[in-house]
């Protein structure tokens, strides 16, 4: 049984075929198209498994472009994905926090991988791998450079949630004088903080799943940590957490129709 | 199926205009209400046409913005929008507007409203178990009679009281009993066509004739479910919607619910069933103005401390209603029901263990899309056909 899951989100596009327990995965940005990200991700992983459209048994679709993938058999949201997905990677995980390019979500499960409670951050990009980016661009660094440049800094406090005006925070900062570390450790702390708060609306969880795109990064992820008071496992895989999601529930589908 | 009285119900409002219209010029009186706390037995007792004036369109809050905050509630700038464009008839063709001070934005929009129009503000108590909130709300309900009676040049006897508290009372009950058909499992009406038959109320310029069309609509309706009829697949999950508000225009996160799997089955609101659940006292030994008052302050609403009305209320529906999930809609900047939703999130997962989303929108589509992934993962949630 062969099924695929295609995460077309805002910055990423990415995707997992999994072949029994065997699995294959691929990434790509996801540009202006959402829908030709989605296609050209599927044609790399037929590519690379050696496999034609029509050997897999069902794809399903998550992510903001989920909809624009007609090839899809089923569109679900990242929500349900990130939380099959993070089981998979993190097994027994309670609570996954998935910050990705414009949405930032912290999600509870029964620990086998069924959402039981969500929050999703405001329509805006405060707390966001968007947020991240646009700070890193105010500071001339890229953002997979922020967390080594934040190595053991002392944070500076960032008191502006909104990217816009934290942009100007971060430009008044750097005209002070203050050290560029700083600020970004800073910003490390009030993107993790602003999650924080969103999760212990919730509950708390007892193993915490972090995934999406800025998991990568490891300032944000001791931050959460720190403030949380409990370990976060950051899978290799974490930024495909959402695709994984989505080729395990295909087939699971699968397996309930037999 | 899709009973055919909808297509009446459709149409009504513009249709209603005509009517309004019509009897404006045979010299009757309107009086414009916007609340529920808004006594309209009052208004049918002045022999005056009362009506709901319009609030629940994205359309004229870029109007309202030139002269209010842009960040208080889309109700209360739409509302004002309408009223100050002439975009609204309801509020054109109104003799007289009755407010009340159920939020500070409303009641301090209240006083830029009153340059356009003869207006009365009613002032609540802020609760309804303090032993003088009675006395006092009776006190507000004799003080707009006396406006009333002033302003429209009639006198309000008790006996015309009597007899718009039995016709108030008998249209609530029809509309009410509308609402209870949709206890029947998959929901014979959709919420939004359930929304569209209610919101029918606060414009209908002859209250029998509005009764009447809702009794049609409860025929059909029987008849859809003893066909087995529904909009809904069997096992589609049931959702309660509470919070704000809902009307025609700001219905956009009930199209979503629907649109992407579930079944708005019922609203605890005071456009839904908030208002429907109690009735006056018909009871002629007693003072008209003081059963009145008795009922309207039971009315659970946000603006009142303590509220626990609402939460039984929202216990006593989930079970008649056999909901799979709560709903609960702020609009953006309205203090009460936002701060109140972290009660309702409490009560509904210690009492009842079924998931409750929380959401707060305006009535633009700006966040149509965040709206509609929150909306499609809460029904993923729920749907036991899926995982």
């Amino acid at each position: 049984m062969i099924t695929v899951g295609i995460d077309v989100g805002s910055i990423t596009t990415k995707a997992v075929l999994m072949n029994g327990s065997a699995w294959q995965s691929t990434l790509r940005p996801t540009g202006y198209s959402p829908r030709q990200a989605g296609r050209e991700v599927l044609d790399e992983l037929l590519d690379k498994a050696g496999l034609a459209q029509a050997d897999i048994d069902y794809i399903i679709a998550t992510g903001y472009g989920r909809i624009t993938l007609d090839f899809a058999d089923k569109a679900m949201t990242e929500i349900t994905c990130h939380a099959r997905g993070a089981h998979h990677l993190a097994p027994g995980a309670d609570l996954v926090i998935d910050i990705g390019g414009q949405d930032s979500k912290v999600i509870f499960t029964d620990g086998y991988g069924n959402v039981t409670d969500f929050s999703m951050n405001d329509k805006c990009a405060a707390g966001t791998g968007r947020f991240l980016q646009v700070m890193a661009a105010a500071m001339g660094v890229d953002v997979s450079e922020l967390a080594e440049l934040a190595r053991g800094m002392e944070p500076v406090q960032i008191s502006s949630m909104c990217t816009v005006f934290a942009e100007s925070e971060v430009i008044s900062l750097l005209a002070e004088g203050v050290e560029r570390g700083r600020i970004i450790a800073g910003i490390h702390r009030s993107v993790a903080n602003r999650v924080v708060a969103m999760a212990e609306r919730i509950g708390k969880g007892e193993l915490i799943a972090f995934t999406g795109g800025v998991a990568k990064n490891e300032g944000v992820k001791e931050y959460l940590a720190k403030a949380l008071g409990r370990e976060i496992v950051v899978s290799p895989e974490s930024q495909l957490a959402g695709a994984f999601g989505a080729a395990i529930i295909a087939r699971e589908k699968l397996l309930k129709a037999r | 199926m899709r009973p055919e009285s909808m297509n009446i119900f459709d149409d009504l409002r513009g249709q209603n205009m005509v009517v309004l219209e019509n009897a404006k010029q045979s010299g009757r009186k309107v009086v414009g209400m916007y609340c529920a706390y808004c006594p309209q037995e009052l208004v049918l007792a002045a022999g005056a046409i009362p009506v709901s004036l319009c609030g629940t369109k994205d359309e004229p809050i870029a109007d309202a913005e030139k002269v209010l905050p842009r960040n208080i509630c889309p109700l209360i700038k739409s509302s004002f929008g309408f009223a100050i464009t002439g975009k609204c008839p309801y509020f054109y063709f109104s003799d007289f507007v009755i407010g009340e001070t159920t939020c500070d934005g409303k009641k301090k929009m209240f006083e830029l409203l009153g340059q356009h129009k003869p207006m009365h503000v009613m002032h609540l108590p802020q609760g309804a178990d303090r032993p003088g909130a009675l006395p006092w709300w009776k006190e507000e309900l004799s003080l707009l009679k006396e406006r009333l009676e002033e302003t429209l040049g009639v006198t309000i006897s008790d006996d015309s009281l009597r007899e718009a508290i039995k016709l108030s009372n008998s249209e609530q009950l029809a509309i009410k009993e509308l609402h209870d058909l949709n206890k029947f499992d998959p929901a014979p009406l959709s919420g939004l066509d359930l929304l569209t038959a209610t919101f029918m109320k606060g414009f209908n310029v002859n209250k029998l004739e509005g009764i009447a069309l809702v009794n049609k609509l409860i025929g059909e309706v029987k008849e859809v479910i003893e066909q087995g009829g529904s909009p809904f697949q069997p096992d589609t999950p049931r959702i309660l919607l509470t919070g704000c508000p809902v009307g025609i225009g700001s219905e956009k996160l009930i199209r979503l619910l629907e649109e992407n799997g579930g079944s708005v089955v019922c609203f605890e609101s005071c456009s839904g069933y908030k208002t429907l659940d109690m009735l006056v006292d018909e009871d002629e030994r007693r003072d008209p103005l003081e059963a009145i008052a008795e009922r309207s302050l039971k009315i659970p609403c946000s603006c009142m401390t303590p509220n626990e009305g609402r939460l039984d209320l929202l216990g006593r529906m989930i079970g008649e209603y056999r909901v799979d999930g709560v709903v609960d809609l702020t609009w953006q900047a309205c203090h009460t029901y936002n701060v109140e939703a972290e009660l309702v999130r409490g009560y509904v997962k210690d009492n009842f263990d079924i998931p409750c989303l929380h959401l707060e929108t305006d009535y633009s589509s700006s966040d149509l899309q965040q709206l509609k992934t929150r909306v499609t993962a809460f029904i993923e949630l729920l749907d036991k056909r899926w995982t």
